[in-house]
């Protein structure tokens, strides 16, 4: 089921938080079935980046396809994996109930989850290793294991393009082992997964793909081309800190941020 | 009077005086109490006495009883409702904010028309509440406040207006009757159109509530998920916040503006204590909710002139402290007694291991112990040794061989007690080895483990210790499941 067509086209993205914008003129394309790394310094709008995507944010200017439509209505094709700092873990839920969650999107306004929709959740679950743990309330899990529950949440959702925010973010290795193997067979099976992430080091091991961020685009591509301490040095280098200041003044400046929008 | 010696005599005796006249004035308390009744009769001859009042409620022979004992079970449901979602999103202080906000709307709705009409009554308390949540955000994004500080000030603000245009209606000509309610609330004087306006909105947040329930629960939990799905989490949110808008209109005749923000967050915040499901949440926050509502209305009626709503709150407070106390697993009795009980089997299980040590330096040639040696080994008095000694009897861990305290382990406790030693000796083997921390750093960290440890994690220990026999200090490690 590999799209000749880009899983992912962003064209000319530009966001905005109280005027002060944080993503510039974003342009890139990713091919379907890539395992996709999104990297870039702290404060470089990696989760920005994906949350605009996604439609989540709104835009300043540009648009967004998935597989040559717009994303806003691809939705039941798109799956999320938000950071886990985003959520309340005391929330009365279970980790079923959570799961379930991710075949909502498939469901009408008046549907409840039915009988399949729970086998789908068990089988996500089991894929996870986390079964035994359908019932537990979700604050009795550790780090790891409520990434797997958001994980398997996502699985559940049975998508085409993945968004996921920082899964490794403070979970063991063995677990991040797990992780990677199931998003590389997700990609075997033709979908298409975007990783926000943060250590370096095993961004040539994990990924297949990269798009390089420091508040603009610095590069997209395979990742032979990108990983090099040229492309490197450009995102994490400090000549991209301008960017910052710039930003920073046309913040205080209103009908200066207005001009750039156009 | 006083005696300038009291001797030990006089003190003992005074007390045991003390203690033979106690009961019998304790005894003589509830004789005092139909005086108290009577002369509570006697006082107002024209009401009913207390009991009769309460027979009045409970039959519902008044169509005024009937109206507001509805009129407040329907409001605990729809606040207790509308609450668990208030409560679990940890906007708590925003439907607080909201109910007082609304104050001055509803006192301006009630000037356009003069009357409690509810269509005006519930414009102009959205559009105060509309305004107050416009005023929040306004604080938050253009100065370095945070949300709490810009909820306190629009509460405050709005409710300072609000309470200074009710003291104004109150003085203009006219009928102005129920104004004053509006602030806590009088069930006894809720009509016909007042009862509908809360059962309406029951009815509404009941079936929207219902209908859209996974939907509100993945929008409360994760409305940034929500959304990436299709779900609209923030026009749901509005939703919410317009139910809240008029669950406090409607709440006003019946316990008033202040109360219902109270009565929104207290039978959620009970359920919130008792369970970790949502739908259950939901449901005995209602079911508190109108348990709350019911004694409240009960309460009121007893003696007229009090009003409602702090009796519902105090009734829906009373149900917190409970659950608070004795809620079975979060509850704070319930979590003491759980404690208290761990604490006594590390006791039992430390005299064990006492009984396995002196037993250990005989080379296992005596299979008794005496009591003298066990109060030498764990260096505590006698009698708190003799205790330790029949709390292993009554657990069916050791028993007793003669009657001089010398005691022998039973089978189970022989196992046990080799369990104990053995996680002991295996997590300082494991720390001296793979942390690699000192052997004489060790000890003290193990007495704690040692209670703690599970039948997987000594496998696990095992496994990566590769089967040891022998401790860092040199002391055999005994193995599991077998009677040394």
């Amino acid at each position: 089921m590999s799209d000749p067509l880009p899983a992912l086209e962003v064209h000319d993205l530009t966001v905005a938080y109280h005027k002060k914008p944080v993503l510039w003129g974003i342009d890139f394309q990713v091919p379907a079935g890539k395992l996709v790394g999104v990297v870039g310094p702290n404060g470089a709008g990696k989760s920005t980046l994906i949350k605009a995507a996604m439609g989540l944010l709104p835009l300043s200017s540009g648009w967004v396809q998935a597989f040559g439509a717009p994303l806003r209505d691809q939705r039941h094709r798109v799956g999320y994996v938000p950071q886990r700092e985003e959520i309340d873990w005391d929330f009365p839920v279970n980790v079923m109930d959570v799961v379930l969650m991710g075949r909502y999107g498939k469901l009408g306004w008046l549907k409840r989850p039915g009988r399949r929709d729970r086998e789908i959740a068990r089988a996500c679950l089991e894929k996870v290793r986390m079964l035994p743990y359908a019932d537990r309330q979700i604050s009795n899990l550790s780090g790891g294991q409520q990434q797997r529950v958001f994980l398997a949440r996502a699985l559940a959702q049975e998508s085409d393009l993945y968004f996921m925010d920082e899964p490794f973010a403070g979970v063991d290795a063995a677990t991040e082992e797990a992780i990677i193997g199931l998003l590389r067979e997700l990609c075997r099976e033709g979908r298409t997964v975007l990783v926000v992430h943060h250590d370096l080091a095993s961004v040539p091991d994990y990924f297949d793909w990269l798009v390089l961020l420091n508040l603009r685009l610095v590069g997209c591509g395979p990742t032979t081309e990108m990983f090099t301490p040229a492309m490197l040095s450009k995102t994490y280098g400090g000549q991209l800190t301008v960017m910052t200041e710039v930003a920073q003044a046309l913040a205080k400046n209103e009908a200066l941020a207005r001009e750039t929008r156009h | 009077m006083i005696p300038c010696s009291i001797g030990d005599q006089t003190l003992s005796h005074r007390s045991s005086r003390l203690r033979r006249v106690l009961p019998t004035v304790l005894a003589c308390l509830p004789l005092l109490w139909p005086a108290a009744a009577e002369a509570a009769r006697i006082q107002d001859v024209v009401e009913a006495g207390v009991l009769e009042q309460a027979w009045r409620f409970l039959s519902l022979r008044d169509p005024s009883v009937r109206l507001a004992l509805a009129g407040c079970v329907l409001l605990g449901l729809c606040c207790g409702l509308l609450g668990t979602f208030i409560v679990v999103r940890q906007y708590a202080l925003v439907g607080d904010t909201l109910a007082h906000a609304v104050l001055p709307g509803i006192a301006l709705g009630y000037v356009w028309t003069l009357s409690k009409s509810p269509l005006h009554l519930f414009v102009g308390a959205v559009l105060a509440g509309l305004l107050g949540t416009v005023v929040v955000s306004l604080i938050r994004d253009t100065t370095r406040l945070k949300r709490d500080t810009a909820l306190g000030v629009v509460l405050g603000g709005f409710y300072g207006v609000g309470i200074l245009l009710v003291t104004l209606i109150q003085r203009l000509p006219g009928d102005k009757s129920g104004v004053k309610s509006f602030l806590f609330g009088s069930a006894a004087a809720l009509s016909e159109s007042d009862v509908l306006l809360i059962a309406g909105v029951a009815a509404v947040s009941l079936l929207l509530l219902g209908l859209l329930f996974p939907h509100f629960r993945v929008a409360s939990f994760d409305p940034t998920f929500a959304t990436s799905i299709g779900i609209p989490a923030q026009a749901m949110h509005y939703l919410l916040m317009l139910l809240l808008a008029w669950a406090v209109v409607s709440a006003l005749q019946a316990v008033g503006v202040v109360m219902v923000s109270a009565l929104l967050v207290i039978p959620a915040a009970t359920a919130w204590l008792l369970t970790d499901r949502l739908h259950v949440m939901a449901a005995l926050a209602m079911g508190i909710g109108m348990a709350a509502g019911a004694a409240g209305a009960f309460l009121s009626a007893l003696k007229t002139g009090l009003p409602t709503g702090p009796f519902v709150v105090l009734s829906a407070a009373a149900l917190f402290s409970a659950a608070f106390f004795f809620a079975p697993r979060k509850g704070l009795v319930s979590r003491v007694l759980s404690k208290s009980r761990q604490s006594r089997r590390i006791r039992r299980e430390n005299t064990l291991k006492a009984i396995y040590h002196l037993l250990e330096e005989g080379g296992f040639a005596d299979e008794t112990v005496t009591r003298q040696a066990l109060v030498e080994r764990r260096r505590r008095p006698v009698a708190e040794v003799d205790r330790e000694i029949a709390a292993l009897v009554a657990h069916g861990l050791a028993e007793p061989v003669s009657a001089d305290g010398r005691v022998r382990l039973t089978p189970p406790g022989r196992a046990r007690a080799a369990e104990i030693v053995r996680n002991h000796r295996l997590w300082e083997l494991f720390l001296t080895h793979a942390a690699d921390i000192a052997p004489d750093h060790v000890h003290d960290d193990a007495e704690k483990i040692e209670h703690v440890l599970g039948e997987d994690i000594v496998r696990k220990l095992e496994r990566a210790l590769d089967q040891p026999t022998e401790d860092p200090h040199g002391k055999h490690i005994p193995l599991a499941q077998t009677h040394p």
